[in-house]
């Protein structure tokens, strides 16, 4: 088989039994860009010498004889929204072209120790702000199991790259699904943590009280693997939990026997595809085959999710990119003769149509006279829909939903229609909003198009989720099925 | 002028005299080359988070405990929405409903009263960056220069209650604010650096109205005297308004100094939504009991309590332990010089004369005095044991204020030992008399003032050495024996 088709952890045995070295591998994976980069346009930013200098210097290290660690010398990349000391940073917009931080992300400072092979930036949604990375204001990033349909987004790069085989893994972000609608959009398994597990510092903020960086791998062990890469308590990031972090690995069990699994009906509602349903109906069926005990539940709050993120990602998110103002760096109107105007032609044309309505939006929000009917009624949601799950949670072990309604849409199917496009994250926003961790694993087909199956903890409950996902994963082989990269 | 009540309020800025900045490890010194004490966190740079000095809330707690406040044992960082070059994330974390301190008070002594300010209360915030305009000013300036220096540099807004009724008031207020926050050593409060800033919220309404009168809010003072002319600027403004049956405008001014008056910076109707939210990059604070008193230990005694001390226990008059205590640095030098030297109004006298005049002349503060407490009372020892007389002990001070040298070095080195012994200034007397046969038939005839004369001419042979009571006694004596 081809280098590039592997897992992480199978070029790291490769590795470690000398059969390949990092910069086999890492050639194999810049040449598998080449091929098939101007289909997916996944990448915004290529670290190509990088890749090989950091490569090299693996290869020495096992030379010497010494060990490497699980993640050394595999090739990743990062989506373009986490800061690369020296390498350009963008988040897809025509507001940051030049932007080139003086210092690493935790989460990118992490890897680098562990000597993860960086072969650079990917598309995204300008700012994180979408579902389908339509909202780039570079390229348009293509699903790989139907080039005529969208990678889902906001994460669409870090996913559409793992699923084409170009990345071996890759970090994605998601304040309301963007790394799990992705995932299951183009078949590959995708990790919101819980909020907290991963240090924020270096990545650009879209919600704050939201966002969070997770991996995007092919596989469940491969996941754990990455988290155990990232997770941990960040002193730069005040909001970072300040507790250890157990081996993720260890919960790479096929066992589910026991374990009580509640499915909440209300995603189950209008507007699901029938196929996606179908799948659900399948992994429901294939959990209970499997020993584990799944009962249908309701979380009746879950309606009102889509519109508290609505105003709470937006409001948050129009303080956080009040920054971008022409003023210390990014893209500047050299036009304008006074501040204001200065302030207003910069951001009228730096950023795109979607950030500029979740910035008025979230403006609105919290304005003086609205911010009681609007912003803080959706704080007294957010809370109600954590409280419920929760409660939820304290009977069962998981919940399983649909990850999204529907497989991938046609490009420029909803472009026209925001709330439609909002649609899509449905059954993802709930669980931003509760801060808790879940997963998209690979479930089934739709359209020959990939299904995702999404599974909730705990807070800090990951290990519950990847022995469910990595069991399930163990008696299915939706995860090995691999895109085609063609049209229709 | 009409007879119009006045009610002032003061919002007061205090820059925290921490190391490092608020949410980062930059200094915070003043008068660094520009954008030097920057760092990507500061600088507002996508991606960087805040991590909050748990030295800045330590400082907020003794401010909030030295003026009487209430401590909330949950309080929360907020963000203000504003666009401003100086503002690099143009947000300011600071705090809005969840201050970290309310509902304190200090008091001031106007006309022989007392008076108690309410503080509303103290929060903390992040100070903003500073802009220079080239040009003559802002309107003509063709471009402006961002220094980021102060970006993050810590601030406690400490908000009074509208209690105050008078420029005197204002000062008075200002002063003691001043006075408890240096004591409390987490400010050095000074208004010209721009570590004490002042808004000043002020209406006028007729005697014994009910409703408080629409006020306004002046900004952009720079020192104590600039915020007294600016609110007697100010009430003049608005009682001639009020006077010519006009109505006073809710608005922001802003105080030309050079022009002596303020001027319209911003209506009501064009005043900023700041849009607060709590800060999500933030966790809430909880302030436990225990850590409150454990910050209460630390705080030192306070002007009031000091003031009353020196009155009680060591009989200075009240004025006298006024002043002392006014400065934490002032009132620490008084008591080390007591340590040595027990004579507390001989002490309160030179440090109010002698010293503080020639600090002022010398535009020093008392930190940089060269003259050691103990070396003070090393004089004051010498002038009550009769070594030195009380003019030569001035000449030696300043030597000492100049140099830091002791007061016993420089008596024994320029030979300034008074010279008691009546034997040697008897005879000095004798030749004084019978050189100035004049003065002396003078004195016989009545003119008592002729007396004053030749104890001066004793003085100026023996270059002011001779002890005056000695040189008295013996001149007395001898024309006395004369008549």
């Amino acid at each position: 088989m081809e280098l590039y088709r592997l897992t992480a952890h199978q070029i790291h045995q490769l590795l470690t039994e000398k059969q390949v070295s990092s910069v086999e591998v890492t050639e194999a994976a810049l040449n598998r860009i080449e091929q098939v980069e101007d289909r997916v346009q996944a990448f915004l930013t290529l670290t190509k010498e990088q890749a090989l200098a950091q490569a090299k210097a693996v290869d020495e290290k096992i030379a010497r004889g010494e060990q490497i660690a699980p993640l050394e010398g595999v090739p990743a990349a990062i989506k373009d929204n986490m800061c690369t000391k020296g390498v350009l940073t963008t988040c897809a917009s025509k507001i940051l072209p030049n932007f080139v931080p003086p210092y690493d992300a935790t989460v990118v400072s992490k890897l680098n120790r562990q000597g993860v092979v960086m072969l650079g930036k990917l598309n995204m949604d300008e700012f994180a702000m979408g579902s389908s990375t339509e909202n780039s204001s570079v390229q348009l990033t293509r699903n790989p199991w139907n080039l005529d349909t969208v990678p889902g987004g906001s994460s669409g790069g870090s996913v559409a790259s793992v699923a084409a085989d170009e990345a071996f893994f890759t970090l994605g972000s998601d304040t309301g699904g963007s790394i799990r609608q992705p995932a299951a959009f183009c078949g590959v398994v995708g990790l919101k943590p819980t909020y907290g597990l991963i240090s924020r510092y270096g990545l650009i903020a879209y919600a704050s009280s939201l966002d969070q960086i997770g991996p995007v791998t092919k596989d469940v062990a491969d996941c754990a693997l990455v988290l155990n890469a990232i997770a941990g308590h960040d002193p730069l990031d005040s909001t970072s939990a300040n507790q250890g972090v157990p081996d993720y690995t260890s919960s790479l069990v096929n066992h589910v026997k026991g374990l009580k699994i509640g499915v909440p009906k209300e995603y189950f509602g209008e507007g699901l595809d029938s196929e996606v349903a179908e799948a659900m109906k399948a992994a429901i069926a294939k959990y209970e085959e499997l020993g584990a005990i799944v009962e249908e539940i309701s979380l009746p709050s879950t309606e009102y999710a889509l519109p508290a993120y609505y105003i709470i990602a937006p409001a948050e998110a129009s303080s956080n990119l009040a920054r971008f103002d022409g003023v210390g760096y990014g893209y500047r109107n050299t036009e304008a003769e006074d501040i204001v105007s200065m302030y207003s032609k910069t951001r009228s044309e730096g950023f795109g149509p979607e950030v500029k309505r979740r910035i008025m939006l979230g403006t609105y929000a919290l304005s003086s006279g609205y911010y009681d009917a609007y912003y803080l009624k959706a704080l007294k949601v957010r809370t109600l829909i954590k409280q419920e799950i929760e409660q939820a949670l304290a009977t069962y072990d998981l919940l399983l939903t649909p990850t999204a309604p529907t497989p991938a849409f046609e490009i420029g199917a909803k472009t026209d229609d925001p709330l439609t496009m909002y649609l899509s994250d449905i059954c993802t926003i709930p669980v931003n909003l509760a801060g808790l961790p879940a997963i998209s694993i690979p479930c089934g087909f739709s359209k020959g198009l990939p299904v995702g199956l999404q599974l909730i903890g705990k807070a800090f409950g990951e290990n519950t989720i990847l022995r469910a996902a990595y069991t399930f994963e163990q008696n299915t082989d939706f995860h090995l099925q691999k895109a085609a990269l063609t049209r229709g | 002028m009409r007879d119009y009540q006045i009610t002032i309020g003061l919002e007061v800025h205090v820059e925290l005299k921490t190391n490092s900045k608020i949410f980062c490890g930059c200094s915070t010194a003043f008068g660094s080359r520009q954008n030097t004490n920057v760092c990507p966190v500061c600088l507002g740079m996508p991606g960087v988070l805040p991590v909050l000095n748990k030295k800045v809330v330590e400082y907020a707690l003794k401010a909030g405990l030295a003026l009487n406040c209430e401590i909330a044992a949950f309080s929360k960082f907020d963000r203000k929405n504003y666009y401003y070059p100086d503002l690099p994330k143009n947000f300011q974390t600071s705090q809005y409903d969840l201050p970290i301190a309310k509902d304190g008070f200090l008091e001031i002594l106007v006309d022989g009263q007392v008076k108690r300010i309410g503080i509303t209360r103290i929060h903390m915030e992040e100070d903003a960056g500073k802009l220079v305009h080239q040009g003559d000013d802002i309107a003509a300036s063709y471009s402006s220069y961002v220094d980021l220096n102060r970006t993050g540099v810590p601030l406690i807004e400490i908000v009074s209650e509208p209690d105050l009724s008078s420029g005197e008031d204002v000062k008075a207020y200002l002063e003691k604010l001043k006075a408890i926050l240096q004591y409390t050593e987490i400010s050095d409060c000074k208004m010209e650096e721009g570590s004490l800033r002042c808004d000043v919220n002020l209406s006028l309404k007729e005697k014994g109205a009910a409703q408080l009168g629409t006020r306004a809010e002046i900004k952009n003072m720079n020192s104590f005297k600039a915020v007294q002319r600016a609110i007697e600027h100010e009430i003049e403004r608005q009682s001639d308004i009020l006077a010519g049956g006009g109505q006073v405008i809710q608005e922001t001014r802003s105080w030309d100094e050079n022009r002596g008056i303020t001027v319209s910076m911003r209506s009501k109707e064009e005043a900023h939504d700041y849009r607060y939210f709590p800060e999500p990059d933030l966790a809430p604070m909880v302030i436990d009991n225990e850590w409150v008193e454990r910050v209460r230990k630390t705080l030192p005694e306070m002007p009031d309590a000091r003031k009353k001390r020196l009155v009680e226990e060591h009989g200075l008059p009240a004025y006298d332990a006024g002043v002392i205590t006014s400065s934490k640095a002032l009132s620490d030098y008084f008591d080390a010089v007591l340590v040595k030297y027990q004579d507390a109004k001989t002490t309160s006298n030179w440090v109010m004369g002698e010293l503080l005049r020639l600090l002022n002349a010398n535009a020093m503060e008392v930190e940089e005095v060269k003259v050691k407490p103990e070396q003070l009372a090393g004089l004051l020892i010498l002038l009550e044991k009769g070594t030195v007389s009380g003019k030569i002990a001035k000449t030696v001070f300043e030597e000492m204020f100049a140099t830091g040298a002791g007061a016993d070095q420089i008596v024994k080195e320029k030979g300034l030992v008074q010279i008691s012994d009546e034997g040697a200034i008897a005879a000095i007397v004798q030749q004084v008399i019978d050189a100035n046969p004049q003065s002396v038939a003078d004195f016989i005839s009545g003119k008592e003032q002729a007396v004053g004369f030749l104890v001066g001419q004793v003085m100026k042979e023996t270059k002011g050495k001779a002890n005056p009571g000695v040189v008295n006694k013996l001149l007395k004596e001898k024309l006395d024996s004369i008549d």
